[in-house]
């Protein structure tokens, strides 16, 4: 197949708008690879292997997981109230869900701090714990399952539910052969964002943390801590590693999509 | 559907005692913990001269934000929906990528290139051109933050009213610019809005990009964000929240504005 002809005016813009990702997006990110495999893949591996960077890519793999299933039951649960469900204040509720993605993420970390950290006036004491560092990342993710599944449920044909309990089907029955299969793929993909977004999480988890090595810190505070003690090179191996985890996260979505539209 | 109620008041009741424990019991708290002491110590924490100059920080790269992603998202927008090139997919890919880095990763990477100790930064700056613990590094990182937003916004518009009313004005004699200005804009409008509110709440609260890239100078590249993080941690109590409760505000107000846009959109 030839090449699409390509005018003069959009060669242009093409060009402009590729110099401008790569000076902004490509090379830096480049870099951060080229700095962390610079002295080969054994010294690579020795700078994610550390006791302190493992801990902490551990820690944030298993508790983005966790953060990933709370959303999956917790995002599907509140698109379907705010869909399905009718009561005063609905309206209000719906613009809420999105409040985690207008502020600011250190101003998360703070508010989490003041209700869930010493002296708590709830009595709840999360903060230098894991259970913290997950209570922050389920704020900041809170919107992508719910913003994902919502339209999606809006737009599902309430005739097969009606159809399914006028054969005697339970409630939980409908909604797990009529209602589930159709969401599946906005909960994979809201999940996977939300995924995406924990691994990579630093301003809402760097005060309730703690910063704890071995205990608390995070990848991304991990790195942190290694740029402002001059260790980049140590710096860009775990950032390859989370590079490498958005990577893989971003292909399924992309695969997971082009397989539904095929279906469709 | 009467004999759902029970099921309904429960979902309906887990649902909202997780936004309250989550959401809404943290958010209103720091209003209160703003004011526990009174108003005068919070007018006295936002008119210190520190935060005052952070605020100023954070205001002008934003503004850079804005203006660049505006340009941008336009022009890619345009060129994903409206031309066809070999690699379009490829930079489809590469303008969402910014959403999957770590703000810090994005900090780390612009350091890396533009940095005093490398070739590139060290040029720059060698001509008088301060990239990074300066402004146009903090602008970069914002930016970098942000970059889908406007696009992701605009380009599902643009595909939806298509290209009839262009080619009719360019049949009638416009130009180019002229089409896009008397046709396209008018038709984007509300989905640019849209994205510039939502690049604006990202700029103005984009912590971890920035907290590595400006060196955090007082009175020089602190934000309004870092101010937050400094003064907690200097036990600074008044001023953490006083400024959190500031940017909450604003954050609040872009809500508004984001659901009085949405209305606008058409389905």
């Amino acid at each position: 197949m030839p090449l699409p002809r390509v005018d003069k005016g959009t060669a242009l813009g093409v060009g402009v708008t590729v110099l401008w990702l790569s000076l902004l997006v490509l090379i830096p990110l480049g870099a951060v690879a080229w700095r962390a495999g610079e002295n080969g893949m054994g010294d690579f591996w020795d700078a994610v292997t550390t006791p302190e960077a493992a801990a902490a890519i551990k820690l944030t793999v298993a508790a983005s997981a966790v953060v990933a299933i709370v959303n999956v039951v917790m995002g599907t649960l509140i698109a379907w109230v705010l869909v399905r469900d009718d009561f005063p204040g609905k309206g209000f509720v719906d613009a809420m869900i999105d409040l985690p993605f207008a502020l600011p993420t250190i101003v998360a970390g703070l508010v989490l701090l003041a209700i869930y950290g010493a002296n708590s006036p709830l009595g709840i004491e999360l903060a230098y714990t894991q259970a913290g560092v997950v209570v922050a990342l389920l704020f900041v993710t809170l919107p992508f399952v719910v913003r994902t599944v919502q339209p999606v449920l809006q737009e599902l044909d309430k005739e097969m539910e009606e159809a399914a309990a006028s054969l005697g089907a339970s409630n939980f029955a409908i909604f797990r052969r009529v209602v589930l299969p159709n969401l599946i793929p906005a909960i994979f993909a809201g999940t996977a964002l939300a995924f995406a977004r924990a691994i990579s999480e630093f301003g809402a988890t760097v005060l309730i943390s703690g910063n704890l090595p071995f205990k608390t810190q995070v990848a991304a505070v991990h790195i942190f801590g290694q740029i402002e003690t001059d260790n980049t090179t140590g710096a860009a191996a775990v950032a390859t590693v989370l590079l490498f985890i958005a990577l893989l996260v971003l292909l399924a979505l992309d695969l997971l999509q082009r397989w539904v539209a095929r279906r469709a | 559907m009467r004999r759902n109620w029970k099921a309904r008041w429960v979902l309906r009741l887990v649902a909202l005692m997780y936004l309250t424990f989550l959401l809404v019991i943290p958010v209103g708290l720091v209003f209160w913990r703003t004011f526990e002491n009174g108003v005068q110590p919070a007018i006295d924490a936002l008119t210190n001269d520190s935060v005052l100059h952070a605020f100023r920080v954070t205001i002008i790269v934003a503004l850079w934000t804005v203006l660049l992603n505006t340009v941008f998202g336009v022009t890619a927008a345009i060129l994903l929906v409206r031309h066809r090139f070999p690699g379009k997919r490829l930079l489809s890919a590469i303008i969402d990528l910014p959403l999957a880095v770590s703000p810090v990763v994005v900090g780390l990477a612009l350091i890396l290139v533009y940095g005093r100790f490398s070739p590139v930064g060290g040029f720059l700056q060698d001509n008088g051109f301060q990239v990074i613990f300066a402004l146009p590094g903090m602008v970069l990182a914002t930016v970098f933050v942000s970059l889908p937003l406007v696009v992701r916004e605009v380009a599902p518009v643009l595909e939806e009213v298509g290209v009839d009313q262009e080619q009719a004005a360019w049949t009638l004699g416009a130009s180019r610019f002229q089409a896009f200005r008397r046709v396209t804009l008018p038709a984007i409008k509300w989905a640019l809005g849209y994205g510039i509110v939502l690049t604006l709440a990202r700029a103005l609260g984009e912590f971890g990009a920035v907290a590595v890239v400006s060196g955090r100078l007082v009175d020089k590249t602190q934000t309004v964000t870092l101010v937050v993080d400094q003064s907690f941690q200097n036990f600074d109590q008044t001023t953490a929240y006083t400024a959190s409760m500031a940017l909450a505000l604003i954050a609040i107000v872009i809500l508004v504005v984001i659901n009085l846009l949405r209305r606008k959109q058409p389905a």
